[in-house]
């Protein structure tokens, strides 16, 4: 069964993909130009009520929220690709613990600078420099945590990659190219290494490749 | 004997609150340590060592240290499957990862809007701090909005991710609480029908009214 995913080419899509690459699941992009207010569409929110991206289908099998279709492939197929989940209950709750970090700590700072220095212009709202300053500064902290962490374990979650370090690749993709941030990455040296590590893994250079940056 | 399950935090906060409510819906005995954050305890070097955002809550279970709210109820319910509420977090893939998808939810679309007038309406005044209107009316928009979304799911499920009370809903208790009871914003969840009922069905579980009463306890 191959799995649907809409929106490919933008962010929160790219973690789902990468996902399924590990897993070694065969996916099929369908186009959606959020650009062009498509996620908006009453069509499309029958699929997904909050107008956002991703969504997967799955034969008849519809799932939203990135993080969440994350979690269901890794367990669905836990036995096939990278085990991206931990060996044991108590590794899992740490893969749990970084990912939400990913989600409440890193998230919001990164994706404002997304809106702000790369989308503003394309969807109509002012760039905000106030927000960008304070979201590299909020950001630059939660980096300083990231490096004293990745000091003491190489992956977020323990010594193995995991969808905690997974959900962080579109995002930071950004953060060192169109976003011009790539700085706050490589003055830190334990991130810096990680990030390395992370984004040259042969998942994350096929999801690139299959499906370039948007702008 | 094995160190009991421990959770670091205030139970007025909404994060350290969602814990408890887990804990208690699945029947695992914790111990609260308070952290006083009014004296700037959460940011002190040893909290820090378990919590290195300076955020509450932290928890413990033997050797395992976690932090995040949402992670540590996955946790919870993970390492207890057979104790209390078996069924919190799904009895099955499809069952977990709709459960997913709505804490998910709740934590991109729901907490974001709902935490900023928590603070504004319930806490700055508390604080002495002057309330922000702007962003008061946006995140009140931005809410009623989404509860729309809410309003039409709740018509088609009892509860958010199905049949049964599970996570997705309990995630919701804490800042829906305060919105209710300390900000006077009790009109966002009955001036919509299906919402109300769900509203007015989990707020009345046991677990939560423990929860609320541990909240009371502690002021």
């Amino acid at each position: 069964m191959v799995v649907k995913v809409y929106g490919p080419v933008f962010a929160s899509p790219k973690r789902v993909l990468v996902c399924l690459v590990e897993k070694e699941i065969e996916f099929e992009g369908v186009p959606l130009d959020l650009l062009k207010g498509e996620h908006k569409d009453p069509e499309f929110l029958k699929l997904q009520p909050f107008g956002t991206v991703p969504v997967t289908q799955d034969g008849d099998y519809v799932l939203y929220e990135s993080r969440a279709i994350l979690r269901y492939y890794a367990e669905k197929y836990k036995s096939q690709g990278t085990d991206l989940l931990g060996k044991t209950v108590e590794e899992r709750g740490q893969v749990e613990n970084w990912l939400e970090v990913e989600a409440h700590n890193f998230n919001p700072h990164v994706f404002n600078l997304t809106l702000h220095v790369m989308f503003s212009s394309k969807l109509g709202i002012p760039r905000d420099e106030n927000v960008i300053k304070e979201s590299e500064e909020k950001l630059g902290r939660v980096l300083d945590i990231y490096e004293e962490r990745l000091s003491k374990s190489k992956y977020l979650a323990g010594d193995f990659f995991s969808l905690a370090d997974l959900s962080h690749l579109p995002f930071t993709q950004y953060l060192v190219g169109p976003i011009g941030k790539e700085y706050m990455i490589t003055s830190r040296k334990h991130v810096n290494a990680w990030w390395n590590d992370i984004s040259s893994r042969p998942s994350w250079q096929k999801v690139l490749q299959l499906y370039p940056a948007p702008l | 004997m094995a160190t009991p399950v421990t959770v670091h935090g205030p139970p007025l906060s909404t994060a350290v609150s969602r814990v408890l409510a887990c804990l208690i819906e699945k029947d695992v005995p914790f111990q609260l340590i308070p952290v006083n954050m009014a004296k700037g305890e959460h940011k002190s070097p040893d909290f820090l060592k378990i919590q290195p955002f300076g955020q509450v809550p932290a928890f413990q279970d033997e050797a395992t240290s976690l932090f995040e709210s949402r992670a540590i109820c996955r946790y919870i319910c993970e390492k207890y499957p057979e104790k209390g509420n078996k069924g919190l977090y799904g009895t099955n893939p499809l069952a977990k990862a709709s459960i997913d998808q709505w804490v998910e939810a709740e934590g991109q679309s729901f907490n974001p809007p709902s935490s900023v007038l928590v603070f504004q309406l319930a806490f700055a005044p508390r604080m002495k701090l002057k309330q922000d209107q702007s962003l008061i009316s946006q995140n009140e928009t931005k809410l009623e909005k989404l509860l729309g979304v809410y309003e039409k799911r709740l018509g088609e499920s009892r509860f958010l991710a199905g049949d049964d009370f599970s996570l997705a809903d309990l995630s919701h208790l804490p800042n829906a609480h305060y919105l209710v009871n300390a900000a006077e914003r009790e009109e966002l969840f009955t001036s919509k029908k299906n919402v109300e009922r769900w509203w007015g069905e989990i707020s009345s579980r046991d677990s939560w009214k423990k929860v609320v009463d541990m909240q009371k306890q502690s002021t």
